[in-house]
């Protein structure tokens, strides 16, 4: 990692009256870290942002940037730059003086803010585009325009709250590419905002996955994505197949849960949920659909599944077969297209499995999109 | 059903029937300003004329209405303006919970009738003087001050709604982003709130400025030594008025359109500059560009305007109305001399026929009569209808200065204006004695 400057939320809580948006909010950002949070909406995460940038004072706790205290300075005297949502362009002003803006409330001369700006443009891959109104842009160029403002006022920290949020699809995946070469390039730490998961994934140094005012897990994708701490980050990071039970017994760090109708399944703890499981606890097992294999011995263990296809779907790289599980819910196997493929029919009894290590059993909790 | 004959000619008809409405008096002022004759009037027709302008402009009453209502307007639009935006800004700063209270309090000077601003005005700052002990000189009694303050009461609320709306579509976003990019608070709102509300500022101006420049309710407690157009032009009402009143009322029409005009012409053009995704100074000029007129009835309308402007300019500079207006004159004097000679004649013989005849036997149906026997087919040939006073110490005369009577009709402006009969108190009869049937001989007192 480059030497930027860090964040730190030491025991953050905010409050609108008695309305509790974040609590216990610790978060260690390292310096130059592309660091995301993720959560639903409504989940406080924006509140967060604004809390570094200066628009909130939290009503208990520390922010620190770099190591300093930054409570009682406002926006304008953080070392902090915020791509708002809608971006916020200053649509009287032109591309050029919108990106300079931070020079000219310095009192920069118009020479040296043109200078600085065709600069920027030239980084953002925009030159000669200056003389235009930000209503002249399209989206994705309104979106390099704003980070480029953000840029120019040479922030220690760049603060982006759902930027891409309004861009379409294809303009949103290769943003995506080009906000993380800015990153490496200008060495800052980005502090992101999203609720999409396949940004924070793809992005992101670190991940601090957020429930309801609350953080549930901080750590790399990898860890938020193959460990999850609790059955809201397994449910709402990815797709998951989620299997309800009670713990029956705990062995080298792996359980094994009784579910209501899919049988007894064997599955790993969860690194953060060490612990906090005992036998007879309520439970959940979650498995990813791409750990199902079809198992060749249609006898009954407890890394085996036995169930009724309900149909299939092809997808290309992969097909997908959803079959009849818990709850009256669907279960979901990603299956890699290698040629062999087929079909399974709608009724096919089906026996399929998976490695004990590869599914996940956290203590039952709250689940997302419930 | 558009197609239906008898209902494209319904709307029509309705049409007309509502522009004339609308428009109507408009018009007929305007051309009374050019009239020669002394009353406001379109029929008859006299000569045309500029002279009400040449009068309009030695009027000094009116030019120092004038330059009152300009100082207090421009006074006005300043402490308006302000007040407006500092108002609305506060409406968008101020707790949820506040700001219907608030709103309503700020609202309210709108409902309040302006007499009642006006006397508060006036009241209040009496007080505030003697308060302080100042004499009654002091500016806190002169006329300007009290109208500015008075009249800004009002109009400072109308100049929130104003900018109330604009800021209604401002993205506080904007002015976090600019205090986030480092900017204080002053640099944010002058930076990009101020330009923001610019187009507001203007129209909240123009706004303003109209609403104090026509005011009446609440200056005329106000004005003290500083009458402003309106009361100036109250004032002349109230002692008769001449068509120099037309010609000032026709110049403000001329200019209330013309300025409505270019502000159509402009917003079109910068509609179609954005239509057209282009900055507007590329749509060209309303004259550079004749393109711009095809689609564009306003800068058409605008154009004959102009056209009409300037050529009323010119063909005044060459007009010359005197000799015609002196032969008009003389003709009308020979047919009023005719006419005098005919009633004279008349009266004689029915005073020979009175004499002859002896008492009338109608004599006391007459004096119950309701009209003064103005319809009594009897009384038809009679230029004074009616011997029965309509009031105690009534003067002389038929009631609405015999302006009804067929026989007068050459002589008398037959506008229907009525004489009122309670100013027969006055020694002299309204209008100049005008419509005094014994003054028929010099009609328009004063050009003769």
């Amino acid at each position: 990692m480059s030497s930027g400057v860090g964040v730190d939320l030491q025991d953050v809580w905010i409050k609108f009256g008695d309305f509790v948006a974040v609590r216990e909010a610790n978060v260690n950002i390292n310096g130059g870290d592309f660091f995301s949070f993720l959560g639903g909406s409504g989940c406080g995460k924006t509140t967060i942002l604004r809390a570094v940038s200066g628009f909130l004072e939290p009503a208990q706790g520390k922010v620190l940037i770099g190591g300093n205290d930054m409570a009682g300075k406002g926006p304008n005297e953080r070392p902090t730059a915020l791509i708002f949502q809608n971006l916020a362009l200053f649509p009287l002003m032109k591309v050029w003086e919108n990106i300079a803006f931070s020079m000219e409330v310095r009192g920069a001369s118009a020479g040296e803010r043109r200078k600085r700006a065709d600069e920027l443009l030239d980084m953002i891959a925009l030159p000669g585009q200056g003389d235009k109104l930000p209503s002249e842009l399209s989206g994705g160029q309104k979106q390099r325009v704003a980070i480029a403002r953000a840029l120019c006022a040479e922030p220690d920290v760049l603060l982006l709250d759902e930027p891409l949020s309004a861009l379409d699809l294809g303009l949103r995946h290769h943003m995506r590419t080009e906000l993380r070469e800015i990153q490496q390039r200008v060495g800052i730490t980005f502090i992101y905002i999203t609720h999409d998961q396949g940004e924070a994934l793809t992005m992101s140094d670190n991940i601090a996955v957020m429930r309801t005012a609350v953080i549930d897990q901080i750590g790399t994708g990898k860890d938020v994505y193959d460990d999850p701490s609790t059955a809201f980050v397994a449910s709402f990071v990815g797709v998951n197949n989620m299997y309800r039970g009670k713990v029956k017994s705990i062995s080298n760090g792996q359980a094994l849960v009784e579910t209501n109708r899919t049988g007894d399944l064997l599955a790993r703890i969860s690194t953060g949920a060490t612990g906090k499981l005992a036998v007879g606890d309520d439970a959940m097992v979650f498995i990813r659909p791409e750990a199902f294999d079809i198992a060749d011995d249609k006898s009954k263990t407890n890394t085996r599944i036995q169930a009724k296809v309900s149909h299939s779907e092809f997808e290309g790289t992969s097909y997908s077969v959803f079959l009849e599980g818990d709850e009256g819910k669907e279960m979901k196997m990603s299956l890699i297209n290698r040629g062999e493929a087929r079909m399974y029919k709608h009724g096919e009894e089906l026996t399929i499995q998976y490695e004990a290590n590869n599914a996940v059993v956290v203590p039952a909790g709250e689940v997302a999109g419930e | 059903m558009t197609n239906s004959p008898l209902i494209r000619f319904g709307i029509m008809a309705y049409l007309i029937l509502f522009f004339s409405y609308l428009l109507g008096p408009l018009i007929l002022m305007s051309i009374t300003a050019f009239n020669s004759s002394s009353f406001p009037q379109v029929a008859p027709w006299e000569v045309f004329t500029f002279e009400w302008f040449s009068e309009l402009f030695a009027d000094e009453q009116i030019i120092e209405g004038l330059r009152n209502s300009f100082i207090i307007g421009f006074f006005t639009v300043i402490l308006s303006v302000a007040m407006g935006m500092a108002g609305a800004l506060v409406l968008t700063q101020i707790w949820p919970k506040l700001r219907s209270t608030y709103y309503t309090i700020i609202i309210a000077p709108i409902l309040i009738p302006g007499v009642v601003l006006g006397i508060s005005t006036l009241v209040f700052w009496q007080r505030v003087n003697s308060l302080f002990g100042l004499p009654d000189t002091s500016f806190l009694q002169d006329g300007i001050f009290l109208t500015v303050l008075g009249q800004s009461t009002f109009i400072s609320s109308y100049c929130m709604l104003v900018f109330v709306a604009r800021l209604q579509r401002y993205d506080t976003g904007l002015t976090e982003a600019a205090l986030d990019l480092g900017a204080t608070h002053v640099q944010a709102f002058k930076k990009i709130q101020l330009p923001f509300m610019m187009p507001a500022v203007g129209s909240a101006s123009v706004l303003a400025f109209l609403a104090s420049f026509e005011n009446y309710n609440t200056t005329t407690f106000t004005f003290m030594d500083y009458p402003t157009l309106t009361i100036i032009l109250s004032q002349k009402v109230r002692l008769g008025i001449n068509p120099s009143v037309s010609a000032l009322a026709f110049l403000i029409i001329c200019l209330t359109v013309f300025f409505a005009l270019v502000h159509e012409v402009r917003s079109r053009r910068a509609q179609l500059a954005e239509a057209n995704g282009a900055p507007v100074g590329a749509v060209g000029g309303g004259f550079r560009a004749p393109k711009i007129f095809a689609g564009n009835p306003a800068a058409v309308v605008l154009a004959l305007f102009v056209a009409a402007a300037v050529g009323t300019l010119l063909f005044a500079q060459v007009y010359d109305p005197t000799p015609a207006k002196k032969a008009f004159m003389e003709k009308k004097r020979i047919e009023q001399q005719k006419r005098i000679e005919a009633v004279k004649e008349r009266m004689r013989l029915k005073k020979l026929r009175k004499s002859f005849k002896g008492p009338d036997i109608f004599a006391p149906k007459k004096e119950k009569s309701a009209f003064g026997n103005a319809f009594d087919p009897k009384n038809l040939n009679n230029s004074r209808p009616g011997t029965k006073p309509l009031k105690p110490g009534s003067k002389p005369v038929a009631p609405f200065g015999g302006a009804f009577n067929t026989k007068n009709l050459g002589d008398i402006g037959p506008d229907g204006k009525k004489a009122k009969p309670k100013s027969s108190t006055k020694p002299k009869s309204p209008f100049g004695g005008v419509f005094d049937p014994s003054n028929l001989g010099k009609v328009g007192g004063k050009t003769n």
